[in-house]
């Protein structure tokens, strides 16, 4: 009967340890890795000037396509501005920006002083839009390929090691 | 006479549960979402940025008819588990969820068999 408790005791023990490694090891950042390789969701946004409407079938047009949440409010949206400008020298990438919460004049503020990177401009007033991208913040993008599956996810600004990492992918071709 | 107040009191109770099934308080799933951006603040408690933004897509989705569980299912495909509260029984965690039974029996056992001993 002794041996028995000991051994239990010794479990319990054994897996409360365990427990705590676990949850103390484990990453609780958000995690964008269960967006990769999905499809890019059904949308249907606004174009920025409101003449009319992006869906997934803009996207189907191009080899790839990244799509950039962005807003003028947002000061690391500045930072990675000059990456998105010389990726959107690239021929097979396309960029469509989103401009989230932000007011009209602001954000062309915005695009005349820095440059506009942005092949297709679009906007989410509310931001109700961004949640089906999985967007908790900005800047995030998302690089999607001609099959709408969701190659990569970017959150924060952009990195030189991003913009490499962009390049590789978008000249495997 | 009889028939119509036996029709009366079945669209009555008919229309009542079915009313009942179809309301959906958007703060309970508000306080079961996580705030992903905040310290350990639900949606419901949270005036972020992000919290706003979930509680327009929440009235969204019940509008559109989609159930509780449709609506988690829904943040969990876009932000992961973590976003709810309480975890969905997946292989992965299905640990969490059966352990307290086993321990709850063996302990139940264990402790019915040592006292049955000691006596």
């Amino acid at each position: 009967m002794q041996k028995i408790i000991k051994i239990t005791i010794l479990f319990i023990f054994l897996f409360v340890i365990g427990i705590f490694y676990v949850s103390l090891t484990r990453d609780t950042n958000y995690n964008t890795s269960n967006l990769i390789n999905k499809d890019v969701p059904e949308f249907q946004i606004t174009s920025f000037d409101e003449s009319n409407f992006f869906t997934r079938d803009d996207i189907k047009k191009n080899n790839y396509t990244l799509i950039n949440f962005w807003a003028s409010w947002c000061a690391p949206c500045k930072i990675e501005h000059p990456i998105l400008m010389k990726l959107s020298q690239k021929k097979n990438l396309m960029i469509l920006g989103i401009n989230f919460k932000d007011k009209e004049l602001q954000a062309k503020t915005f695009l005349s002083e820095l440059g506009n990177p942005y092949d297709l401009l679009a906007k989410d007033k509310n931001g109700k839009q961004s949640v089906k991208f999985g967007i908790y913040g900005i800047p995030e993008s998302i690089l999607v390929n001609k099959e709408l599956i969701i190659i990569q996810k970017f959150v924060g600004p952009l990195s030189v090691n991003d913009y490499n990492n962009i390049i590789k992918i978008i000249e495997s071709l | 006479m009889k028939l119509n107040l036996l029709i009366f009191i079945f669209i009555f109770f008919s229309k009542f549960s079915f009313a009942k099934e179809n309301i959906i308080d958007p703060n309970l799933i508000h306080k079961n979402l996580r705030c992903l951006v905040c310290q350990g603040q639900s949606i419901s408690d949270s005036n972020s940025d992000f919290a706003q933004t979930i509680k327009l897509v929440v009235k969204d989705l019940i509008d559109e008819g989609k159930t509780e569980e449709e609506i988690y299912s829904f943040m969990s495909d876009k932000y992961g588990d973590w976003i709810v509260f309480k975890p969905q029984f997946n292989i992965q965690n299905s640990l969490l969820w059966v352990l307290p039974y086993i321990f709850l029996i063996f302990g139940g056992f264990f402790i019915f068999s040592f006292l049955k001993k000691r006596q």
